[in-house]
This record gives C-alpha cells, sequence and structure tokens, in this order.
C-alpha cells in the first residue's frame, strides 16, 4: 500500500535512496543539494540503511570513491549541484568510461561567476557530453519514481552506465509537496541487489581503467554509443515495470495537448508543468497548443519527440542555460537535428533562453510564448529565432 | 480551485515550517499541495516570505506566488514597513498579528476591498506557551478564516511534529486564535 507524504525534491529523493538499499553513498554538500546529503547521512548514522556514508573532501573525491565502490558491485548514489557538478568533470567521464553505474541526484543551479545559488540547467549541460543518462524530473513526485527506476536501468548489463537525476534547484529542491511513496518491501520487489558482470576483487584481481592508445580506445567509446542505444529500450522496460507496481506511467518523454496541437513548448523540469497549466487555459479559449517534456535528455529521445511533435507547425524550445556562441542552445540543438534527421526540416523553431540563475518564469511569460509560436503558425515566419525571456536589456 | 497563500514574517520565526504544516494539514484531507520560501540564503531577522498552495486538482504550476488569495502577517512589526497586500487579488483576505482591531489595521493598510481579520498572537503565545512564538497562532487564525484544511488535520500534523507537551501547547494556542480572531464585516 502506498502512502502519501509532503516532501520537498530533496527530501524526495533521499527517501527513494533510502528504499533503494544502497550500499555505498559518497557525496559533499552544496546548495541547493545539502538537504539530500545532510537526510542521507542521517539515515546511514541511525541505521536506517545499510550503507557506507563516506565523508569527502570534495566532489571530484565524491565521485572517485563512488568509481571505486561501483567497481566492486555495490549499488552507489552520489548528489551534488552547480560548482560541485563542475568539480566531478573529470570523474563523470571516468564514472562513465568504466562503466559504472552510478545514481546521482542534482539540485540544478547556476555555475559561477558571478556567484549564484538558484536553479537552472547549466550546471547539467555542462556535463552533456559525459556519457551519463540524464533524467529532468518535473516535481517532487517525479523524482521520487525516477530515482528509483534508475538504479533499475543503470545497472541493466545491456547498459551499464551512470544516470543522473535531475531537479530545479530551490523551485523543486526546496518546495514541498504531495509525494505518494511506496513501501520498503515494494521497492526491493521492483528493484532486486545488483547483479554485477565483473567486479573487482583482491582474490582474483583485474586490471580496470588501463591505458588505451588508438588501438583500442575507439572500440571503447564505440561500446558507451552503443549501450546508450540500448538504454532506451531498457529505460521503456521498466518504466512499464514501474508502472505496473504504482501505477504511474513515465516513458522516455511526456506530452500534452500533441494529438492536434498547431503549436507546442517543449522544456525540461519543473517549467514544463508551468507550462502545461498555460496550455490547459489557453486550450479552454479554443487554441490548440501543446507541450512536450523530455522525461530523458540523454539518450535524447529523438524519435519518440518526432512522433509528438506530429503535426505541429511550430515549436517553442525552452532552454534554461547558454550555449554560448552555438546558433542554438542545448535543448533546441537536439530538437532541430532530431528534425532534420527525421526529414522534418519544415516545422518551425525558435529557441527561448529564461530563467538563468533562478529568475522565476511566470504564466504571463509563457502565455506570450504560445502566442508568438500560434502566430508563427498561421503566418508561416518566425519573427525571432533566439529570444531571451525576461531579461532586461 | 487552486487557493494560494503568502506568508510574511522575520527570518527565525518559523515561516517556512508554519507554510509546510498548513500544506501538510490539507494533504491530510486529501489535498494537493505545494509549500516554499522565498528561494535564496536565509538572514535571520529580515523579513521573508513563504508561500502554500492547495487544490483538488494535481498542482501543475512552479512559478512563484504573485497573486495570493490570502497574506498572512506573522510578524506585526512588517506592518508600515513591508507592502504586505502586493498583489492580494480582489476580495482576498489579509490575517494578521495585530494587537488592534480589523479597522485599525485597515486605516495602517488601505488594502481596498480585501477582507481583513486580526488576532494577538503574541498575547496567546505569552498566555500558554510563555515565550514570544507566534506563528502557530495565526494557523489557528486562518483556518477559521477560511477552511483551507481541518482543524483536526492541522492538530494532527502538530502533534506529530512536536510530540508531548510543546504539541500540546500550541494545540491550545491554535486553539484559542481559532476562537479569538476578528473580522471586520
Amino acid at each position: 500500500m502506498a502512502k502519501v507524504i509532503g516532501l520537498t525534491g530533496n527530501e524526495a529523493i533521499a527517501y527513494a535512496v533510502k528504499q533503494c538499499d544502497v550500499d555505498v553513498i559518497a557525496a559533499y554538500p552544496i546548495t541547493p543539494q545539502t538537504i539530500m546529503v545532510e537526510l542521507l547521512s542521517e539515515y546511514v548514522y541511525n541505521g536506517e540503511i545499510n550503507a557506507e556514508f563516506v565523508c569527502v573532501e570534495s566532489e571530484h573525491s565524491a565521485t572517485s570513491a563512488c568509481v571505486g565502490a561501483s567497481l566492486t558491485g555495490a549499488r552507489v548514489f552520489t548528489a551534488t549541484a552547480s560548482q560541485g557538478l563542475a568539480l566531478m568533470h573529470e570523474m563523470l567521464y571516468i564514472a562513465s568510461g568504466l562503466r559504472c553505474p552510478i545514481v546521482m541526484g542534482v539540485a540544478n543551479r547556476a555555475l559561477s561567476a558571478p556567484l549564484n545559488i538558484h536553479g537552472d540547467h547549466s550546471d547539467m549541460m555542462g556535463s552533456r557530453d559525459c556519457g551519463w543518462m540524464q533524467v529532468y524530473a518535473e516535481n517532487a513526485q517525479e523524482a521520487y519514481d525516477w530515482i528509483i527506476q534508475s538504479f533499475k536501468i543503470a545497472e541493466d548489463p545491456r547498459v551499464l552506465l551512470p544516470i543522473s537525476v535531475n531537479i530545479d534547484g530551490f523551485i523543486l529542491s526546496h518546495s514541498m509537496e504531495r509525494v505518494e511513496v511506496l513501501e520498503d518491501e515494494d521497492v526491493s520487489r521492483f528493484l532486486p541487489p545488483r547483479k554485477p558482470v565483473i567486479t573487482i576483487d583482491p582474490a582474483k584481481p583485474i586490471t580496470v581503467g588501463a591505458l588505451c592508445l588508438p588501438d583500442y580506445y575507439f572500440e571503447m567509446k564505440r561500446q558507451q554509443v552503443h549501450a546508450l542505444n540500448e538504454s532506451y529500450n531498457v529505460i521503456r522496460e521498466v518504466n512499464k515495470d514501474f508502472e505496473s507496481f504504482t501505477g504511474r506511467r513515465y516513458d522516455l518523454l511526456e506530452t500534452y495537448g500533441m494529438s492536434d496541437a498547431e503549436a507546442a513548448i517543449i522544456s525540461l523540469g519543473s517549467t514544463a508543468g508551468t507550462a502545461k497549466a498555460v496550455a490547459m487555459d489557453l486550450r479552454d479559449e479554443g487554441k490548440k497548443v501543446g507541450v512536450i517534456k523530455p522525461w530523458v535528455y540523454r539518450p535524447f529521445p529523438d524519435e519518440d519527440l518526432i512522433k509528438a511533435v506530429g503535426d505541429a507547425e511550430t515549436l517553442a524550445v525552452l532552454d534554461r542555460a547558454c550555449s554560448f556562441g552555438a546558433p542554438f542552445n542545448a535543448l533546441c540543438s537536439d530538437v532541430v537535428a532530431a528534425l532534420y534527421r527525421y526529414g522534418k526540416s519544415s516545422v518551425k523553431v525558435f529557441n527561448c533562453v529564461y530563467g538563468l540563475g533562478g529568475r522565476d518564469i511566470t504564466p504571463t511569460d509563457i502565455r506570450a510564448i504560445f502566442n508568438e509560436a500560434l502566430e508563427a503558425a498561421k503566418t508561416g515566419i518566425v519573427k525571432e529565432q533566439l529570444k531571451f525571456i525576461g531579461v532586461r536589456e | 480551485m487552486l487557493v494560494e497563500v503568502r506568508w510574511h514574517g522575520r527570518g527565525g520565526q518559523g515561516i517556512v515550517t508554519v507554510s509546510r504544516m498548513l500544506a501538510q494539514a490539507a494533504l491530510l484531507d486529501g489535498k494537493y499541495v505545494q509549500a516554499f520560501p522565498e528561494f535564496g540564503p536565509e538572514r535571520r531577522g529580515a523579513p521573508v516570505t513563504g508561500y502554500t498552495r492547495i487544490s483538488d486538482e494535481p498542482i501543475v504550476i512552479h512559478s512563484q506566488i504573485y497573486n495570493p488569495y490570502i497574506v498572512v502577517v506573522v510578524d506585526p512589526t512588517l506592518i508600515g514597513n513591508v507592502n504586505v497586500t502586493r498583489g492580494l487579488v480582489p476580495k482576498g483576505l489579509i490575517v494578521a498579528h495585530f494587537d488592534k482591531s480589523p479597522g485599525d489595521l485597515r486605516k495602517r493598510l488601505d488594502p481596498y476591498d480585501a477582507k481583513v481579520y486580526t488576532v494577538n498572537a503574541m498575547r496567546i503565545a505569552l498566555d500558554i506557551l510563555g515565550r514570544p512564538i507566534y506563528n502557530t497562532a495565526m494557523l489557528g487564525a486562518l483556518l477559521r478564516v477560511t477552511p483551507l484544511a481541518k482543524l483536526d488535520s492541522l492538530i494532527k500534523v502538530i502533534e506529530e511534529r512536536f510530540p508531548g507537551p510543546v504539541g500540546e501547547k500550541n494545540v491550545a494556542v491554535i486553539k484559542r486564535a481559532y476562537e479569538e480572531v476578528q473580522g471586520d464585516e
């Protein structure tokens, strides 16, 4: 039987990790993720989870400890944000390259300089090409649900890759919401202990992460690409399994109103929720708008995205991070690439950068974006391909 | 229906706590909720706000609250110093910790067509708790003014959060504020 409790995003992630029977947690606290780490260390101290909490001196060490632990076959969790994720950068590639199925909670936060502790996606977008799977939650419930699913996805022998579950800093990490949590036994049934393929063991020594020059390095990278391609189906399988346990349906992406939408917003995370709220109002007014929310950003769900776009004529793609100097920002670049790849380059696209450093995006802002997208669908003309929402210029 | 509440107080007065307790009580009644602080660094003694959303339907909106239906002023020294009625929707409600009548507060706030309610939360807190901790009193006053959650649900939340005598005293505070809050209608 499920029970309903009030949890912030940070609390929801910590609660889920507690139920996932992790063996090792190595993490360093950083705003706005701090509470995640505090709670987990408390759970370990109280004996609520039988795990080793490694108190590290930096995020670089946190990931290093996680890599070592994961290679022994342990179930491993870490968490970070912003500068912490940036400091992990080197080790992120090692985790994916050594095929460590680490799960990481990230309370997304802006990067310095200037110093800012509020929510945006600069941190995770900076880690976009590290070979990690990336999931973005819209609310605390999704954060809870994806953590539990993430261990199963990452640890699947067809995948064996690390995964991050992202929540918008403060907006989700510090907001309490209604969360339906599973009983511990149900989580155990859904997620049995990890079955590692190869482990490091002093009794049977093996070499891991050896020097790998032009003769084999490329093949190793090709295998990572293969594993990410395999992960699409593994994610779908785990989603189906999770639905049978909970009744809550997940997929690579979620759509709202897309069956007849002329214009749509594509957004990650909590903003997709606000976009849905505005889309509901606009649809009541007879305007055909929709929302596409990729739950999974890496691997990018291009095939599902193209299906979801359907006959929509205009897409407004919202990015909460700047890819300085790029023609479009991260999410929009991927959307445009997917459209081109599937022969749908006639779909009109514009890119809206919003919410940097935690600036709020309001329903009024989103309504204006929808109206501009509808106007472009009607006239066939995109007025501005790259917009900055709510900035003083 | 979605109801949005803004809490005004000072850092250290338990504004986040009451914004969450209201949400937790509504959660027990089967509602959907959000409770969040003013995002960012916390500074003891500085004016702060907290927010609660309550709805019968799932809440998908995640922007901040600009036009609350209800404003609760926990710290009376903010009146006149902070624009507590900012963005309040027409026919909204103001529930304030204030030692004079709603009519007197109305003169200080000029709140257009909002309904104004006051309660002397400090006196209740000093009488029952013996300490100037008056955030929970405002919860009792609020639930009398508008039934966002059942009083019994709130009492359950308080008893769980503060087991033993502290909880019992806070329940007494809530009940007395519930009785004593006055409106200017």
